[in-house]
């Protein structure tokens, strides 16, 4: 196992969500939900599938709409107010388990559309921009491709660059290498490694449990719709609280 | 085999050769596809048999075709017993059928020039790889084919085109601080041009002068053409917008766009023609109306919108939510995830269908021969073989009319597998 990351935390707070609920229809997804993130903090979330981790971390960029209680995002709340909403978006980045490149458009344009629409940069700084990024993520040489010709690894890494383009002071990762072989999972956790070690803010939902010990400052552990325990990677590893964590953790470290 | 070793060493590599003469070229085509097996073999003499038969019948029939008559009578004479066409009608009554019978024949260089300015402002639109700045022309063509084949004063078309100048500087002008703002203060400003315009164009009416021709004066192949043309062009943005206001969340733009669409598609082309020529008449005021050809124009544009948009909202629902929300979540707003994202998606997904649709639509501009227009269709019904001098040539001029329709459908129809190849690349 490689080394802990030890990265100071500073007291600002970019997130703050507080007694958050939200509802599919009738059934309750998130219930109760209270959750400060200061700036470069590094969250884990894990928990069962169906335990509304995903829902909560598309709660906080608006892909779904809370319906109680309060998200705050960089000093933003999230109302319906649409305008707000763009601007928390372009502020927080956001990576899927399915990546979700644009098909048509090249790596390049992937990276730079964002920058060039909604930051209004020029085209030739947001293109110099684009291929920093591709650098930093390690494929400048596919910039022209087209995404449906690379691989699997390689495209989570664009979508990686495709947000970090837009400079955002926040990441979310929704399962980012769940849809991955698994020869390609260390290459994109790699990449998240060198993001967290530059002090980026990140709220993680992943069942990669070596990475929450190496890079998190604090593992979330969620069920039926609401945070069970929240403590340092270490003590939640080796000194988990709730019979609902013990149970989940000898189901995924049991093997 | 005990005695003899297993190990073996080439001690020449062996050249490459051609396949043998059964495996290659046309030989090979023919076993696999029509020699395959007896069952195959038979059909293959069967569809010859076929084939023959027919061009031998049809064969006299086009080569004894009379190409140079005035009357059927005098064909019947010529061809003296033969079997034979009478392409003559064709010769005779070719202004009519491709003018329509009342265009006035000094003027005809101007449908013609319309008809060629066509192709130059199509080709940038059709053809990606052309310079972006021939556009331009094609923003104006509009118009000036309007004045081409209308006539009157070229102010006209001028006043109409600033109007729209107007209204697309205003727009932009205002469209930072709302949609809706901009695209109010961008319509008043262009109908306040062009009511000023409309004065400026009366009192100067002989500028650039070409003789007026009414619309009831126009008609054959032109008036399908025409009639063609405007519908597929302004029913696509019309139906690309119904799509997309059909997915709204706003309820009650949403619903006009439902009923919109299930009204016209529930009702049948010519019944909708037959409301743009008499019923329609009846909600203006007496003394107003909107010229007829304008009224076929929009009851097509609204039909061929209402299945483009069914067509668009197939591809629209056949692109994952992933893009949707990716879209979002790179902070794109409404227009620019939609401009950028999920049309240029959907509409690649859409083509076959829009194409199919529109094919349709430029087949269909023969009904309005139905509400006694004068297009290719209705010349041949009527003033052509009503008169006495042709009464009876069905094949030569029907068949003639398929020709032409066939012509324009099939190039549009490769055209459309052109451009789906072409956008094909982007996919592995």
């Amino acid at each position: 196992m490689a080394e802990k990351l030890k990265l100071e935390v500073s007291d600002e707070i970019a997130i703050k969500v507080e007694s958050m609920n939200k509802w599919f229809g009738s059934f309750h997804v998130l219930r109760d939900i209270d959750l400060t993130v200061n700036r470069g903090e590094r969250i884990v979330v894990c928990g069962p599938s169906g335990s509304g981790k995903s829902t909560l971390i598309r709660c906080i960029n608006a892909l779904e709409e809370h319906q109680t209680g309060q998200i705050i995002v960089d000093g933003t709340e999230l109302t319906s107010d649409i305008k707000n909403i763009d601007r928390i978006r372009s502020e927080v980045g956001m990576v899927f388990q399915h990546f979700n490149l644009f098909p048509h458009l090249s790596i390049l344009e992937n990276c730079t559309l964002a920058p060039i629409w909604v930051r209004k940069i020029p085209k030739k700084e947001a293109e110099e921009t684009a291929m920093h990024f591709l650098e930093k993520v390690k494929i400048p040489e596919q910039a022209d491709k087209y995404p449906g010709q690379l691989s699997g690894g390689q495209q989570q890494r664009v979508a990686i660059a495709r947000s970090l383009c837009m400079r955002p002071r926040i990441m979310l990762f929704d399962e980012p290498t769940s849809a991955l072989d698994p020869e390609m999972i260390k290459e994109v956790l790699d990449t998240m490694i060198e993001l967290a070690e530059d002090g980026m803010t990140m709220i993680c939902v992943t069942h990669e449990m070596g990475f929450a010990r190496q890079v998190a400052n604090r593992v979330i552990f969620m069920d039926d719709g609401q945070i069970v325990e929240q403590n340092e990677p270490e003590q939640f590893f080796r000194n988990p609280q709730s019979d609902r964590t013990k149970l989940f953790l000898s189901q995924i470290l049991g093997h | 085999m005990s005695g003899e070793s297993n190990s073996f060493v080439r001690k020449e590599m062996i050249s490459e050769r051609i396949p043998p003469a059964a495996e290659r070229g046309l030989f090979k085509w023919v076993r696999e596809n029509l020699f395959s097996s007896v069952f195959n073999t038979i059909m293959t003499f069967v569809s010859l048999w076929f084939i023959y038969s027919i061009v031998v019948a049809a064969a006299p029939w086009f080569l004894n075709g009379i190409w140079d008559a005035k009357t059927i009578r005098e064909c019947y004479d010529l061809l003296d017993g033969k079997s034979g066409a009478c392409f003559a009608v064709l010769n005779e009554r070719f202004p009519q059928l491709i003018y329509g019978f009342k265009y006035p024949s000094s003027e005809y260089w101007r449908p013609n020039l319309a008809s060629i300015l066509l192709l130059f402002a199509l080709a940038p639109i059709l053809f990606r790889k052309l310079p972006r700045r021939l556009l331009a022309f094609s923003a104006v063509y509009p118009f000036l084919a309007f004045w081409l084949i209308w006539g009157g004063s070229i102010l006209t078309s001028v006043s109409a085109f600033l109007g729209c100048v107007i209204a697309i500087v205003c727009y932009r002008r205002f469209s930072s601080r709302s949609f809706a703002i901009a695209v109010l203060i961008s319509l008043i400003a262009a109908n306040v041009w062009w009511i000023i315009g409309g004065y400026i164009v009366d009192l100067n009416d002989s500028v650039l002068a070409l003789k007026d021709v009414p619309s009831r004066d126009l008609g054959g192949f032109m008036l399908n053409l025409l009639l063609g043309t405007i519908a597929v062009c302004l029913s696509i943005p019309l139906g690309i917008a119904l799509a997309l206001g059909r997915q709204s969340g706003m309820p009650i733009i949403k619903w006009i766009c439902v009923f919109f669409i299930e009204f016209i598609r529930g009702v049948p082309l010519i019944t909708l023609l037959f409301v743009a020529n008499v019923i329609l008449a009846f909600f203006f005021p007496p003394g107003t109306s909107l010229d007829l050809i304008l009224r076929v124009l929009i009851m097509m544009t609204f039909f061929n919108a209402a299945y483009i948009a069914e067509v668009v909202r197939g591809g629209l629902a056949a692109l994952s939510k992933g893009q949707y929300e990716a879209a979002d979540s790179i902070g794109l707003d409404y227009t620019q995830s939609m401009r950028f994202i999920i049309l240029p998606q959907a509409l690649k997904i859409s083509i076959p269908g829009i194409v199919n649709v529109s094919v349709g639509m430029l087949k269909d501009t023969t009904l309005v021969s139905i509400i006694s227009m004068f297009d290719l269709v209705g010349m041949i019904r009527g003033p052509i073989l009503s008169s006495t001098d042709w009464n009876g040539v069905y094949w030569e001029l029907f068949g003639a009319a398929a020709a032409i329709f066939f012509v324009i459908c099939f190039s549009v129809s490769k055209y459309s597998q052109w451009l789906e190849r072409q956008l094909e690349t982007d996919r592995r």
